[in-house]
């Protein structure tokens, strides 16, 4: 009898303690955030504060490795970013949720109508460049070349099965099997622009918003072709086989002088004005960003932009704050 | 004359061996066909993961470096997320089924009440996401807070909870209720000091194990966003956090093949602390299981 007792009343008494502890936080927390401010405002090396954001999974690396990077330099500044998806992390952006938003496409017209609407004022930062990477199965002995046309030909929707004897007569009667990125992703829609043309993409393509996913299957199937960002394709070399587009291999050097057209994209980072105006752990995360991103970009398998766009960009926030 | 034909017997009874041999091996595939691919599970994960955990694993916060990439940021927030979700999903769904088992009336209404908390049970998890996200997160200004993101996790799992209970308390013989109320019990003097012990084994199994199904969740995490690049430990109730499944997550998307290896030291964790929490209920039902 005294043991139930004794748990229940364990059980209620450390719920009531957290509970409790849920109530008054919500002081401490804002009293925090004041005197978070206070502190930044006096300009000491060493600050602290809160920096929020989403967006883009193939930001996502460059982004981790400069928020581990930052952390051993300023200790105080917790840094939090959500990996929701270009799309996701603009909707969090305009709801107001995020001081910043990874993206791997630029912005839409819709998008900045609505952050018009929702009286948010931002600006747009390239980070690196990324190669999106067509790839087929290493056996694939046909398809190592390809104009953007025939890549326009074997990715749109037409109604028909196709083969791959449907784009060259001289390539194998077989069905082609397709692989791409989800269309909550940036990658999605940037090839949806450049390479579709806005056209709709062929229904029997297996989208995944997880590229290893697409690697697994490109490398499954003799038939396969596949897209997805540069860092995917170097990890998975040795598996799969890149197909130049226009005669043009994705490699650092023609993702950088954009030889590897249109194929060849930057990577952004949106950063909310008010932000960096207010928070001063904003603007020094963002400050080491753009003073770090090349370097790191290059460490997770993307494309350094050249040195000046750093030093332009760094300009434009020095001019926010 | 022999009453007993024995060839006939024999004859028929072989058929009757037979049949039941081959049922015998058709419910033994059936069980090991669970088995089986648990084993393999297991053994893929172990066997992948096992290099990377060490102590470091569980001390370092996320890197880019394989090697260095630890759990401890998501370890801790999972333990902050379950320290808002017991607390809540336990004391609504406990209350709740001595309402509808001891007090409420047998009438249209409640029997309503009792369906759709069933129905409840059923809803897939992503939904109570979306719900989280637009209360919690939205309304509540909460954001991504360990106490959002925990309240979303106590309405997922609070009708299992509430499930478990009234069968507990239903299995409470009838006797003791009114033997209780025959020496003078009021009402909640037998709930307190005759059914809720007796129910209590029943109770809290059944509640560990709906925690541990809350601690392994993921859709609703993504669906309200919590972050998973961080490198600090939370303060307090409304710190953004990120949980152990969401880190598993994101290193499983990872390019580097190496990071498949971490995530499976991160499911190696992640199944350590539902272990530990099942063995936990399995120990509470037999301390306090009384027969009668």
């Amino acid at each position: 009898m005294k043991k139930w007792q004794y748990l229940t009343s364990t059980a209620l008494l450390s719920s009531a303690i957290l509970l409790g502890a849920c109530g008054g936080e919500k002081d401490e927390s804002s009293t925090s955030a004041e005197t978070q401010t206070e502190q930044a405002e006096s300009g000491s090396a060493q600050i602290s504060g809160n920096v929020v954001g989403d967006g883009s999974s193939t930001v996502a690396p460059i982004t981790e490795a400069l928020v581990e990077e930052y952390a051993a330099v300023q200790k105080d500044v917790r840094v939090a970013v959500g990996v929701s998806g270009t799309g996701g992390g603009f909707e969090k952006f305009i709801n107001g949720e995020t001081d910043f938003s990874n993206a791997s496409r630029p912005i839409k017209d819709s998008e900045v109508e609505e952050l018009k609407n929702a009286g948010v004022e931002y600006t747009e930062f390239e980070l690196a460049y990324d190669g999106l990477s067509v790839v087929v199965h290493p056996e694939n002995t046909w398809a190592k070349d390809l104009t953007v046309d025939q890549l326009k030909q074997i990715w749109i929707e037409d109604g028909t099965t196709k083969k791959w004897s449907d784009i060259d007569s001289s390539w194998p009667a077989e069905e082609i099997v397709f692989y791409s990125p989800g269309s909550d992703s940036g990658t999605y829609d940037y090839f949806d622009e450049v390479i579709l043309d806005g056209e709709d993409i062929v229904k029997s393509a297996t989208l995944s918003e997880d590229d290893n996913v697409l690697v697994q299957g490109v490398t499954a199937d003799k038939n396969a072709i596949g897209y997805f960002g540069y860092a995917y394709y170097l990890e998975n070399k040795d598996k799969l086989q890149v197909v130049t587009v226009n005669g043009v291999e994705p490699t650092n050097d023609t993702i950088e002088t954009g030889d590897y057209s249109p194929l060849s994209r930057p990577l952004f980072i949106y950063v909310k004005n008010s932000a960096i105006k207010d928070n001063e752990a904003t603007y020094d995360f963002i400050k080491f960003t753009l003073e770090n991103a090349g370097e790191m970009a290059e460490v997770v398998g993307y494309v350094s932009l050249p040195s000046e766009k750093y030093d332009e960009s760094l300009e434009v926030l020095e001019g926010l704050k | 004359m022999r009453y007993i034909q024995e060839d006939l017997v024999m004859k028929r009874m072989n058929k009757r061996l037979i049949s039941n041999k081959v049922w015998k091996f058709i419910f033994f595939i059936a069980t090991s066909f669970a088995l089986v691919s648990l084993g393999m599970l297991l053994y893929r994960i172990i066997s992948q993961g096992i290099g990377f955990l060490d102590w470091e694993f569980i001390t370092n916060f996320a890197s880019r470096i394989p090697e260095n990439a630890g759990i401890k940021a998501a370890l801790i927030g999972s333990l902050w997320l379950m320290s808002v979700v017991a607390p809540v999903s336990i004391i609504l769904g406990v209350s709740t089924a001595i309402y509808l088992e001891e007090y409420a009336k047998q009438n249209k209404l409640n029997d309503f009440i009792r369906m759709n908390i069933s129905n409840l049970a059923g809803v897939p998890s992503i939904v109570f996401g979306l719900l989280g996200l637009t209360i919690f997160v939205r309304l509540f200004g909460f954001e991504k807070s360990i106490l959002a993101a925990g309240l979303t996790m106590s309405l997922l799992i609070l009708p299992v909870i509430i499930v478990a209970a009234q069968e507990a308390i239903r299995a409470v013989p009838n006797e003791q209720r009114e033997a209780s109320f025959g020496m003078g019990a009021t009402k909640w003097q037998t709930i307190v000091r005759v059914i809720i012990p007796a129910a209590i084994p029943g109770i809290l199994t059944g509640s560990i194990l709906a925690l541990s199904r809350a601690i392994g969740e993921t859709a609703p995490l993504v669906v309200i966003g919590i972050p998973v690049i961080l490198q600090f430990l939370p303060t307090g109730y409304l710190d953004t956090f990120t949980a152990l499944p969401m880190q598993i997550f994101d290193w499983a998307k990872r390019p580097q093949e190496a990071f498949q290896y971490v995530a499976s030291a991160g499911i190696i964790v992640l199944m350590v602390v539902l272990l530990t929490m099942n063995s936990i209920a399995i120990f509470i039902r037999n301390k306090f299981q009384k027969r009668y």
